[in-house]
Formats: C-alpha cells, structure tokens, sequence
C-alpha cells in the first residue's frame, strides 16, 4: 500500500466523521496556536523593554544611592547609605571628563492645580541636561533654565496629558500653577511621548531638581543618569565614576552604577523565562490535544473492528492496519498543527496590530517545536490505538468483538 | 487442492476447553463445489476460517496447493489470504464511506498494485456481477443483493483459486439469495473452488458435495445429492 493509497483511505475515513475530525483538528490548533501566540507575546514583552532601553541610548550609565552585590538587579538597600548630591555630580562633571552629559533625577508625587482644577502627577527635578539625555523634545516654549545647580527656580515644564487636563485649549505659558504648597510659572509644554519605563511622560511636570529636593525634602537625588561620549569608553567611565564617589564618601561604595547592558541583561533573562513559562503551558494544552487524538483514535478502532477485520481478511498484514491507523492519527495531528499555525500567526498579528509597541513575533524555536510536537504526538498518541487495531484478531474483528 | 489431515481446533473459553473441530480429515479438488452444513455450534464457521487462513488449527494438518500453511506465521497467512482466497460473508462487509468500485479495489490496493491495473480489473470484476451502472455507488445506496455482487467481485478481483462463503444468502430475501447463488456457482463453473457454509438445505442442495458437521466432527462427507 502505498503512502498516498494510505493517505486517501485515511482522509475518507476522516471525512466520514466530519464533526468528531473538526473538534480533534481544534482541539490540537489550539495546543499549537496557543504555543506560537504565547511565545509570541514573551517575545513581545522582550523586545519592548529592549526597544525601550535602546530608546535611552546606549551609552547611558544610571547611578542610584545603595549597594547591590551583583550589578543588574534591583538594588537592596542596607548598611548605611551617605545620600547622593548635587555636589556629587559637580564633582563628577568636573573629574570624569568622559561624561558628556550627566543630569540629576529626583522624582516625587504631588498635587498640580491651576485655578479650580487639579490633579495628582509626578514630579521630575532635574537640569537642562535631562532633555538630551532622556531624548525628550519641547513642544511650546521652552525647557528648564540654565541656572547653577544648586539654584532653584520657581519655573515648571509639564508634559501634554496634563496641560490638556490643567488648561483645556489655553495657552499655559507664563501661567501660575500649584504644585503642593509651591507655586511655579509654566515656561514650557513637553512634546507627546508617551509610556516611557513605565512613566507616562505625558503626565508629568519637570521643575529644577533644587526646587524639587526641597518640595519634597529630600536629601538625596533618586538618580544620576550620565551619558559617556562612546558605547566603548561605558566600562571605564563606570570605574571613574565609582572611584570619584567613593572618594566622597569616606572610601565607601555605597552607590550602584547600572549600564543599559547590565539593566537589559536583567530583564533580558527575565522575561526569557517568561517566555518559557508561557511555552510551558501551551506545551500543556498540547499535550492534551495528543491524549484527545488518542482517545479519538480508540474509538475509531473499536468502532471499525470489523473493517480492521475485513482488511485482515482481504490480506492486509498487521504492520499494514498498524500503518493505515497511524497515518490517519498523524493527518489529524499534522492538519491540526498547520491549522493552529494559522491561529497563532493569525492572532499574534492581530495583537501587533492591536498594540504596536509589543512586537509580538513568535520566534521561531517554538513554531518548530510546535509543528514537531504536534507530529510527534499524533505519532505517538496514535500507536496505541493503531496497535491495538494490528492486533485484533481477524475472526473475532469480522464478528464485531 | 486443499488436504486436511487430523485437523483439530480447541478454544479456552474461562477454565474450560471447547472442541470446536476434532480429527477432520478431508480432500477438496481444485474447482469443487462443496456445501458445508450442520446445526449453529457444529463448527463449520471455524473450518471456513481455518481454510481461509484467518485461524489457525490447534492440532493436525492443512495443506494448501501443497503447501503446510497451518502453521505458518501471521504476515505470511496474510499473503495466502491475498492471492489464493476470497470471502464473501453473510453481512457483506462493504466499506460503507467507500464507492463499489473502491470496495472492489480495496484488496488490490491493500496488495499494492498499481492504479491503472486497479482500474481495469476492477471495472471487469464489477462488469462480471452485473453492476457496472452501480459503480459510483455507495453501499447504503445499493440494494442487499447487489451489496452481496459487489462483495462477491471484491472476493474474485485478485484471481484467487478459492472462493469462501458464508451464509451468503442468509441477509437476503429468496429471489436475491438465488440470484447470489448462481453467480457464485458461475464463478465455480470458471474454475474457482466454491465451499459454501450455510443453515439452508435448498442451497446446499445445489453443491456437488455436501460435508456434514456434527459437534465438530464430519457426520457425512461426500454425501452428493
């Protein structure tokens, strides 16, 4: 008999229970659809937050108060920890001549109100350094003035969600706003740029980071974010940087200094095991779907005992009905494979279209594996029940036993 | 020619012994027109199987063409069944999701032969019985008796030299069981060895022997009407 003889007298007997074939065929798309979609969306989540920090640029090193042991994890706190200044930075820009640019970042919460109108936003103090080196752009106006550092100024830059909520349509240059008890003049409106690091930039007010440490009384800054003129000199800048605040800090190490690399590296094997996880589970409802072609394929076999017995009858060996039976199992497995195939590129495109941010492509290990795993398990879910079919004895199969 | 020698058939029903066949001995010709007859549970069920390769004997001999095929091993009785045997039964046992004309090729593409072959012997087969017109049939849309024609070319399509039945008219009115029978017998006059199993003396009567069963042993052989 040969393979396509084979094919098509399987392909009959499928045909002959349409129903119980199409719920077999879905049961096993959606083991695989559910793999290629899943993966996809690890995938996804992956290269959003890759995309997200290669937006900061690469060359980036980001320096907060506290001590991790291994870089590239968040830190945990403990031991005594001098706070990170304005001072501190001065002594950077001055010492370190690889940094480009360095700007201080304190960041708190607090009321903004203009006239009757009021909402609870976050607060960035910062210096005229943050707008190259977090790329933001200036809609209206204009960005923080270059004032020394330890100046404050009762000046406020705000971000486009909120001068829509504060002003509506009016132009808010120059206008008096609130932020918790302290007042500020609006000098300029951040463009559009929406989730970044999970901060809505759009929601946000941005006044000079003296302003903000004091608002908040706060005696260290939250960050330090230096831009190094090359991706190459980033190691060395790291050490310098390091050294100039140990110095300060009576021989103390008690900042971290994370690169893109390192953050990355973190999330990198983070949500690769997210990915996993998400494969794992699939590989479940994949699995289930080879037990449900098992199950189908018994029913079969006892339901056509007597045609496995005329096929005895008509001369067919047993390796032959153990062949006529395992093509059927790996049709239904395969068909269900390509058809899940279909859904699961099918629903990832719809999920790329739906949010463009997430690149949600599933990569190609899992659609392989996929594909494999669902051949495989009509092969191997189907051998039981085609063996059992090779087995049966012709007399007692003819007579429907 | 098919010899029997002694041939004895035992089957383990719990923790007893039944003696389907005991001690048969018998000689049928190449194209010999035998009627095996006896009451329900006399055995001639198991010794239409065992002559047709489906079952084996637990004791004794069966010698096909010459051949001890008794105990040969499962694949190897399977190709006897190909070349040398065909089984008409009682419920026709037709592929119901295929056509008459894929019935009648079912054992040839069981055997691996090549299409174009199939197809032409599988259109005189059919031509043979009378059912050409029925080709593309279904068998829930044949009647019983032409059911039964399309089983009896599946049977003879691959030329085999032995023709089994059984109880080929027991599923069908009398006009249509007579109508079977004499098919079955024009293909005995072709050369086939006809052996015919049924409960209907009307139709053993017609056989050129009748082979009486009794408790599993032969109660008259021979017997010509």
């Amino acid at each position: 008999m040969s393979l396509g003889d084979l094919m098509a007298f399987a392909w009959r007997a499928l045909r002959g229970h349409r129903l119980r074939t199409i719920l077999t065929l879905l049961g096993m798309s959606i083991g695989v659809g559910a793999v290629v979609l899943l993966t996809a969306l690890g995938e996804g989540a992956r290269g959003y937050v890759t995309n997200e920090f290669m937006a900061l640029g690469s060359n980036l090193l980001i320096v907060l108060p506290g001590k991790t042991e291994t870089t590239g994890n968040a830190p945990i706190l403990g031991g005594t920890i001098r706070p990170m200044t304005l001072e501190d930075c001065e002594a950077i820009q001055r010492r370190v001549p690889r940094v480009r640019r360095l700007a201080p970042l304190s960041v708190g919460s607090a009321r903004v109100g203009y006239g009757e109108r009021r909402r609870e936003v976050t607060v960035l103090g910062s210096t005229p350094e943050l707008l190259p080196v977090r790329h933001l752009e200036i809609a209206v106006g204009r960005f923080l003035p270059d004032v020394d550092l330890d100046r404050g100024a009762p000046v406020a830059v705000i971000g486009r969600t909120l001068q829509e909520e504060l002003f509506g349509g009016a132009n808010p240059l120059g206008q008096p706003i609130r932020i918790g008890d302290w007042r500020f003049r609006v000098v300029g409106v951040m463009a559009a740029k929406g989730q970044s690091l999970g901060l809505n930039m759009d929601d946000v007010v941005i006044v000079p980071v003296t302003s903000s440490m004091r608002l908040f009384n706060q005696p260290s800054l939250f960050r330090i974010l230096i831009e190094v003129g090359a991706h190459s000199e980033i190691d060395q800048a790291r050490r310098e940087v390091l050294g100039v605040l140990r110095e300060r800090h009576e021989g103390e190490e008690d900042v971290t200094v994370l690169t893109q690399d390192s953050v990355l590296g973190a999330f990198d094997r983070i949500l690769g095991a997210l990915t996993l996880a998400l494969a794992g589970i699939a590989a479940i409802s994949l699995s289930v779907a080879g037990i449900g072609i098992m199950n189908v394929m018994l029913v079969s076999v006892s339901e056509r005992t007597p045609e496995v017995g005329l096929l005895k009858a008509l001369g067919a060996p047993p390796r032959q009905i153990l062949k006529v039976f395992l093509v059927e199992a790996v049709m239904l497995s395969a068909a269900g494979g390509l058809l899940g195939l279909l859904i699961g590129y099918l629903g990832s495109s719809i999920l790329s279209r739906a949010f463009p941010a997430l690149p949600a492509h599933p990569p190609a290990w899992a659609v392989s594996a996929a594909v494999i795993v669902s051949l495989l398990a009509g092969g191997l879910f189907g051998v039981l029940p085609a063996r059992r079919a090779a087995r049966l004895d012709p007399v007692l199969a003819l007579a429907g036993r | 020619m098919i010899e029997l020698r002694g041939l004895t058939r035992h089957f383990r029903v719990g923790d007893q012994t039944v003696r389907a066949l005991q001690d048969v001995s018998l000689t049928i010709p190449d194209g010999d027109y035998l009627a095996l007859m006896g009451p329900s549970g006399s055995g001639k069920s198991t010794l239409l199987h065992i002559l047709g390769c489906l079952d084996r004997p637990t004791g004794g001999m069966y010698a096909l063409d010459g051949r001890e095929v008794g105990s040969l091993p499962e694949n190897e009785l399977a190709a006897v069944r190909s070349r040398k045997i065909g089984f008409v039964f009682q419920f026709f046992h037709l592929v119901p999701r295929l056509t008459a004309a894929e019935n009648v090729e079912l054992p040839m593409v069981l055997a691996g032969m090549r299409p174009a072959e199939r197809r032409a012997r599988m259109t005189k087969a059919l031509a043979a019985v009378g059912l050409t017109d029925r080709a593309a049939h279904r068998p829930d849309q044949l009647s019983g008796g032409q059911r039964q024609r399309v089983a009896i070319a599946r049977a003879t399509v691959m030329g085999p030299s032995i023709l089994l039945a059984d109880e080929p008219t027991g599923n069908l009115d009398r006009a249509s069981g007579h109508e079977i029978i004499e098919l079955l017998e024009r293909m005995n006059g072709g050369g086939l060895t006809l052996v015919v199993v049924t409960h209907d003396p009307e139709v053993g009567q017609r056989a050129r022997h009748i082979l009486k069963l009794v408790d599993g042993r032969i109660a008259s052989d021979g017997g010509s009407p």
